[in-house]
């Protein structure tokens, strides 16, 4: 059931997506979030669309996989769309009881789907290419000249990518543990919120007191692999930029100079 | 001389004790448990060591001195000639005596494979293109080098084990220490883990410390000390160590079956010879009485 | 008064590229007061099995019946039905969660809205049956050492008086000393309760001590279901599924072999050594 929710776990397969650098990759997500607020013409949703449909077939991570994974998040941007369909003001195309439906409200939910599912798509695709390894990586790297501020780049970057990794296994942890009071006749279903939140206790407890057992093990393990913070620690896979990333800089360019133009296409129209 | 003697002992304890000190909610002391008590060893450099003793005998506990996780109340540790309380020498005593532990979602750290057999060796500050090669090799070493992309997440938990193993490894370490390493596993699992620990002592020449409850696991070691109560009561050859089956009943351990089976068979009045191990010396000397 | 599994199949991803049969057309009957050993190497189905015998799991197809009623069918109590086939867990210390061991145990009986005299009744009763020392019971879960807190967690299951109990390898990580108890004390409640137990154990030595059937899993599917001297008489298809006899059994083959004519059907020390003095004694005379 949990586990089953695949939304940012890494693929694993070759292509040029996986191999480039972090930081392109990290950028690049940035850039494209920008650029799906650029433009409200369908000339700049086509290109957006085209560019997300190049990035995935370059990939290589099968769509049916990337979907599946959304579906936790499916009923989140139904209730979005539902509203913004329901409230907009406009046009009435059709009423019943005390709802409209207006053009614009249609227009409006339409373009907000369709920029929530890009939007999704396009930062599940940096996680599914990028190890968290590398991801952290890229931002202890890229994000470096925050160090100079104090912020502990480092530490947090090995955070994050301990936290990805612990993910699934408490989420397996969970279900293992829900299932347990479920054969001692819990029952996590009936009754008013406070007493469904009392019911909680049983699965909560004992959740936490395993987290912490293994992020004391995993302080352990990791002292005795000689970690002692970021000083004087190498790297198996340093960050360095190859052509293609040079390349993948430009073509990201040309996009967002592409995403502008389009956003400038419909101002010109309307003005 | 002494110096000699002394260099050959890769690790050195003498009279350690530690104590765990239980306190109540106000941080009142309510009882001292003697965990390690006055414990004197030593293991030679390419050796395989065992220490059995069932849960709460203070192996566990003392098998954490062997790399300066936990520091002796009283006595002394000495690792390939460092004393473990020097604090300027930790980070070559922990490359020099790696542990690997007995949960094995919990001490693997990365996402993918190679990268977890790489965390040592980042640690330590070994450049980028050594890294490369002590991963491959170790992982060669341990049969794991086709996994080398895959997810933790999607392995056994022998072949995590191993991937656990190999991360010490990578660290180029003359002695690894491990901590139960089997206790979570299923036979097949136990199985891989022993076989790639035997291969890495027989052919690396490192020197293996095996804390374990598994009686079959040791029958290959070189030494089994035997702990209760914190204190070593008994240590010596697999055969040695087995052939007391009484003495080992008396501790709540298990013998082997083999050599339960032939101790029951002596104390009905067949003649067997003293510490059968293996299941064909069972079945030789009683071929060779039966013929008889 | 027993539970009889129907042809039953269990698929999951179902809807995906490649959906996984989990469990493949089983049928198994399991009779009152029976102690049954369920072997398997990781991934053959047995843990799945088993959550579909107190109903946590449903079948994709098929049917069981317990105590004569299909557990499928519309408005079947399965709350009860988890209260009737006690389940315990691997590790089912990782689920204690109260502040003392006795809230804890009473947990259980407390979900079955039993008065508060018969919850605590149940509790300490249960407690007593695990062989919990009683000037425990009211610490924390926490403070207890990895044999005590199996116990108090085998005794929160033991709590609801199920009539058939599944332990899903109760031994696991514990030393010998605290896995002898714990199987002494499960072989109690079938002998004394005559409580029905379902033992899933990676130990064949374990097994073939303590069980009167063994039913053998392997790749979703019952591969063997017989007497432990049977099951183990097939070793060497024991084998070839990853799994293996008791040392014993393996020893008695290798004296047959050896000339020496024992019956290779001894599964335990006591039983082996039994039949090696019979041959030799003969031999004497």
């Amino acid at each position: 059931m949990l586990r089953e929710i695949t939304l940012g776990q890494y693929y694993q397969t070759e292509s040029v997506i996986h191999r480039l650098d972090p930081r392109v990759k990290l950028l690049g997500t940035i850039l494209f979030f920008i650029s799906l607020f650029c433009f409200k013409n369908p000339i700049g949703y086509a290109i957006a669309r085209a560019f997300l449909a190049a990035v995935i077939i370059l990939s290589h991570v099968p769509f049916t996989y990337m979907i599946k994974g959304m579906r936790g998040i499916v009923i989140l941007m139904l209730i979005t769309v539902l509203i913004n369909l329901f409230v907009t003001q406009g046009d009435v195309v059709v009423s019943f009881w005390k709802l409209h439906i207006t053009k614009q409200g249609i227009i409006m939910a339409a373009q907000l789907a369709l920029r929530i599912s890009m939007l999704i798509i396009g930062s599940s695709i940096m996680t599914l290419t990028t190890t968290p390894n590398h991801l952290t990586d890229g931002m202890e790297k890229g994000l470096r000249f925050l160090k100079a501020i104090k912020v502990p780049v480092h530490e947090i970057a090995m955070m994050m990518s301990i936290a990805l990794r612990f993910i699934p296994i408490l989420l397996e942890e969970t279900d293992k543990i829900m299932k347990a009071q479920l054969a001692r006749g819990a029952d996590l279903e009936s009754g008013n919120l406070f007493k469904r939140v009392k019911a909680m206790v049983p699965i909560l407890v004992p959740l936490f007191i395993s987290a912490f057992r293994r992020a004391n093990e995993l302080a352990t393990a990791m002292e005795a692999r000689c970690y002692h913070g970021g000083e004087g620690r190498t790297k198996m896979k340093p960050l360095k930029y190859a052509s293609r990333d040079i390349v993948a800089y430009i073509i990201m360019l040309v996009y967002m100079g592409g995403s502008i133009f389009a956003g400038r296409l419909n101002i010109f129209r309307f003005m | 001389m002494r110096r000699v003697i002394f260099k050959m002992d890769i690790i050195r304890t003498k009279d350690v004790v530690y104590e765990y000190i239980r306190r109540d909610d106000e941080g009142e002391v309510v009882g001292i448990t003697t965990a390690v008590d006055h414990v004197s060893l030593s293991v030679q450099q390419g050796d395989f060591i065992a220490i059995l003793g069932h849960n709460g005998s203070g192996k566990s506990t003392l098998a954490k001195h062997f790399n300066a996780i936990l520091l002796p109340e009283e006595g002394s540790v000495w690792v390939d000639g460092k004393l473990t309380s020097e604090e300027d020498k930790l980070w070559d005593i922990r490359q020099s005596a790696g542990m690997v532990f007995q949960n094995p979602d919990n001490q693997i750290i990365a996402q993918v494979v190679e990268e977890d057999v790489g965390f040592g060796p980042e640690n330590m500050g070994v450049p980028t293109e050594e890294i490369w090669r002590r991963v491959e090799k170790s992982l060669k070493d341990v049969g794991m080098y086709e996994y080398r992309k895959a997810s933790p997440n999607k392995l056994s938990g022998g072949q995590k084990q191993r991937i656990s193993i190999a991360g010490v490894l990578a660290m180029k370490p003359k002695c690894i220490i491990l901590d139960e390493p089997t206790a979570m596993l299923d036979p097949k699992g136990r199985r891989e883990v022993i076989e790639a620990v035997t291969e890495l002592n027989k052919k690396e020449g490192v020197t293996v410390i095996l804390i374990t409850h598994y009686m079959e696991e040791v029958v290959g070691a070189d030494k089994v000390f035997v702990m209760d109560g914190g204190k070593v009561v008994m240590q010596g050859t697999p055969r040695q160590v087995f052939s007391l089956v009484e003495d080992l009943k008396a501790l709540r351990l298990d013998v082997p079956q083999v050599t339960l089976l032939a101790w029951e068979l002596k104390k009905r009045g067949l003649e067997l010879p003293e510490g059968i191990l293996t299941k064909e010396e069972l079945t030789e000397s009683l071929a060779e009485a039966y013929g008889r | 008064m027993s539970m009889i599994v129907d042809h039953i199949n269990y698929i999951y991803a179902r809807d995906t590229e490649n959906p996984v049969y989990a469990l493949k057309d089983i049928c198994l009957t399991i009779p009152d007061g029976q102690f049954i050993g369920v072997i398997g190497h990781t991934g053959s189905g047995k843990s799945t099995l088993m959550q579909h015998l107190n109903g946590l799991l449903k079948a994709s197809t098929g049917s069981i019946y317990f105590n004569g009623e299909d557990i499928y069918d519309k408005g079947y109590d399965l709350k009860k039905l988890r209260t009737r086939v006690g389940l315990v867990f691997q590790y089912p210390e990782h689920q204690l969660f109260a502040e003392t061991v006795f809230a804890d145990v009473c947990y259980g009986p407390k979900n079955l809205k039993l008065e508060k005299q018969e919850v605590e009744l149940r509790a300490y009763d249960a407690l007593r049956k695990v062989g919990f020392p009683e000037e425990l019971f009211f610490t924390s879960p926490f403070d207890l050492s990895g044999g005590q807190k199996r116990r108090a967690a085998i005794a929160g299951v033991l709590a609801m008086r199920p009539e058939i109990l599944i332990l899903d390898e109760p031994t696991a990580g514990l030393d010998p000393k605290g896995r002898d108890e714990i199987l002494d004390q499960i072989k109690k409640l079938q002998t004394k309760e005559n409580m029905t137990i379902i033992l899933v154990s990676h130990s064949m030595e374990d097994v073939a001590e303590y069980v009167d059937r063994i039913v053998v899993m392997n790749d979703g599917e019952v591969f063997l279901d017989n007497t432990p001297k049977e099951v183990f008489g097939h070793y060497k298809e024991l084998e070839k599924i990853g799994l293996a006899a008791p040392q014993v059994t393996y020893i008695m083959n290798g004296l047959y072999e050896r000339g020496i004519p024992v019956s290779t059907e001894a599964t335990t020390i006591s039983e082996a050594a039994d039949e090696i003095m019979r041959v030799f004694n003969k031999s004497n005379n």
